[in-house]
């Protein structure tokens, strides 16, 4: 049996997770901003075997409000086993280009809130002295392209401070596990022309996800093929980059 | 998101879906249709063969991502699940607390809003009836009535027009099943080899009252002189643990290859080697996915009928007449050189359908897949409906892409009491064509 805390705990990866280790009979404090929603999952969890479901209800972009949060999620389940930090959104690109502060508004739920967020729960889980912490960054982070460099360069500054967290944390026994996916068919994705093949469910990223927590690996690629994609366009000299329309 | 269609391929129409991910969604698009006066249709994971799951005005409430449970009474048996939760993902959760789908169709990969849609069936039909029996509730979402919750005793007329309903009804968003108990997750098997129609009546009969699930496979491609031979199987679940669910292991058939891979000579072997390799054998325990869903290990399977598709002629003759009609029905298939791998021969029982519209009727099912040939299959299925015609049986709407409005609406009498009860926005394909033309 697990404590597991879930931030963005109505989105498609994650519920997809939470399944999982519900029928592992875990508890869990599921934060979100929809409290129908919340309630909704919730009662999904508890039918498939969850122990406990608390639901706490949070804009994340509220920085103030996530200390109230995590005190909550401490009181009720005393110890965080596993904190999987899975909510975000997908921004309008062309939007960010024309209004400066709907992009830094896009960066700061996707990048700032992350990084606030995972500073206090950084801290609580080296004063517990263990536990594993899973990120949901992304592929987008890995490289600035025309079609989405604001939520790459979000997720960029996420997966760096992760990197930076992780070696601080190691010395406390906390396992801190950045999490890649790549094109996922989620209700973010939606709107979005993606290559079919390239198109994973959900249900396969969350089992790469709680395989990756176990062996306790550092970064996780989902599905694997995009180590490799991501590769070959890291490799890209700039000069030739920029005059591909990725 | 891609576009949708049917399990057949044919008719070849493309669905644009609106993917719903939560039950709120359904209300908003209800209203939205109706407030523009357009129509559309719930789909779910598209195993419906013919035209039932297209929308005639081709977009689709997309109903796969609602697959939550609602409430789960794992003392009692009792789930309330989201429509879009598929058969599979309910055994998932519900083997492992000791409990099975009461009725199951041969995949697992139909969500629970078609099984209730299309009424199906399993192989224990001569037992347990269909899916709609063991169904308490059903929270329907209409664009005139709002959110109506129907049952054996609240709206009873709508609860039972829903019951293979074809989704015209309103938009189903989840419902309550009765599940049964079981101690095991294994089945208990006996085969038996037939070598014509008379011998499979004789032992379906001794065997229909001895076991809970039946079902033969008959090679429709055998010569002329053997036709009617086949492979009986009953079976009834275990009596021992373990009851555990089984992991989903599939292959994926990743493309449609541009032609059927397939052809008449390659079927007949397969056919024969298949009817050879199985010979009558002593009870053996097999795990339930192997029973129930052989198919479902290969995903997609579809495919291998290439981009023409296939259609299914699935039957049911009462009865009276039924080793005749049967066996002229295989008869003819045999000299038009049609059929393929999976003919499935089985006994419905006379346990009522509570649907308005059910399929099920005492007597005896045949279903067989045909790859989509144009005229040739066209000429043949007017031979075939009329053999089944005479013999006063009837085809399956779910199956169904080419029975004519005539054929549809004699054997369906009620058909003009769901008409009355059809959410104005909701209109398919096939109700379309049997209907209106």
């Amino acid at each position: 049996m697990n404590n597991i805390l879930i931030i963005g705990g109505t989105s498609a990866i994650a519920t997809a997770c939470a399944r999982l280790w519900a029928e592992q009979h875990s508890r869990f404090m599921l934060v979100g901003r929809n409290a129908e929603k919340l309630q909704q999952t919730a009662a999904d969890l508890q039918a498939r075997g969850a122990t406990e479901v608390q639901t706490h209800i949070l804009d994340l972009d509220d920085l103030d409000g996530h200390a109230a949060m995590l005190e909550r999620t401490q009181q009720l389940l005393q110890r965080i086993d596993i904190a999987l930090v899975a909510h975000g959104s997908l921004p309008d690109q062309p939007m960010c280009e024309r209004d400066p502060d709907y992009a830094v508004r896009a960066f700061t739920s996707n990048g700032l809130n992350v990084i606030a967020l995972l500073t206090r729960l950084g801290n609580l889980m080296e004063v517990q002295g263990g536990g594993s912490i899973a990120v949901i960054s992304s592929v987008a982070g890995e490289r600035g392209r025309p079609s989405n460099y604001l939520y790459g360069s979000a997720k960029a500054a996420v997966s760096v401070f992760c990197s930076g967290l992780r070696a601080r944390l190691f010395k406390s026994n906390v396992h801190l596990l950045t999490i890649k996916p790549g094109f996922v068919d989620t209700p973010m994705t939606q709107g979005l022309a993606l290559p079919g093949l390239l198109l994973a469910q959900p249900d396969r990223v969350a089992r790469d996800i709680l395989s990756a927590l176990q062996k306790r690996r550092l970064t996780l690629y989902t599905p694997w093929f995009w180590a490799p994609i991501m590769a070959v366009i890291k490799s890209i000299p700039e000069f030739a980059f920029k005059r591909l329309s990725l | 998101m891609k576009t949708l269609g049917s399990w057949g391929r044919y008719p070849y129409s493309p669905q644009q879906p609106i993917p719903c991910h939560w039950r709120q969604q359904v209300a908003e698009q209800g209203l939205a249709w109706r407030d523009c006066q357009a129509v559309g249709l719930p789909y779910g994971n598209g195993r419906s063969y013919g035209d039932s799951c297209l929308a005639s005005s081709d977009q689709v409430l997309y109903m796969r991502p609602l697959a939550r449970f609602i409430e789960a009474d794992w003392q009692q048996g009792l789930v309330t699940v989201e429509a879009g939760m598929t058969l599979g993902e309910l055994l998932q959760c519900s083997i492992a607390k000791g409990w099975f789908l009461p009725v199951t169709p041969g995949t697992r990969l139909a969500t629970v809003g078609g099984a209730i849609a299309n009424d199906v069936h399993g192989k224990n039909h001569h037992v347990q009836g269909t899916f709609g029996r063991h169904v308490d509730g059903i929270e329907l979402v209409r664009t005139d009535l709002g959110l109506v919750q129907c049952s054996p005793t609240a709206h009873a007329e709508l609860f039972n027009a829903t019951l293979g309903g074809l989704g015209l009804t309103g938009v189903i968003v989840a419902a309550t099943l009765r599940l049964r108990r079981i101690a095991s997750s294994k089945i208990r098997l006996q085969q038996i080899r037939f070598d014509n129609l008379r011998e499979y009546f004789a032992i379906s009969r001794e065997l229909d009252i001895r076991h809970e699930y039946n079902v033969a496979w008959v090679d429709c491609l055998a010569p002329l002189s053997q036709i009617g031979r086949g492979v009986f199987l009953a079976g009834d679940h275990h009596d021992q643990a373990p009851c555990k669910p089984r992991p989903v292991t599939t292959v994926r058939i990743p493309i449609t290859p541009p032609i059927p891979l397939f052809n008449q000579l390659t079927l007949r072997a397969l056919n024969s080697l298949y009817f050879r390799c199985k010979g009558t054998r002593p009870e053996r325990l097999q795990d339930y996915d192997a029973f129930f869903y052989p198919l479902d290990r290969l995903l997609e399977w579809n495919r291998i009928y290439g981009p023409w598709g296939f259609q299914q002629y699935q039957c049911v003759i009462p009865h009276g007449d039924a080793e005749e009609a049967v066996g002229e029905l295989l008869a003819t298939i045999r000299r038009h050189n049609e059929g393929s791998f999976l003919a499935v021969l089985k006994n419905c029982g006379d346990m009522p359908s509570p649907g308005l519209l059910s399929f099920p009727m005492p007597g005896v099912s045949l279903a067989l897949d045909f790859p989509q040939r144009g005229e040739r299959t066209r000429k043949l299925f007017l031979i075939l409906d009329h053999i089944v015609r005479d013999a006063g049986g009837r085809l399956y709407p779910a199956k169904d892409a080419h029975m004519s409005g005539d054929d549809f609406r004699a054997a369906y009498p009620a058909w003009e009491r769901l008409e009355n009860l059809r959410d104005p926005a909701l209109l398919s394909q096939f109700w379309q064509r049997v209907t209106l033309q």
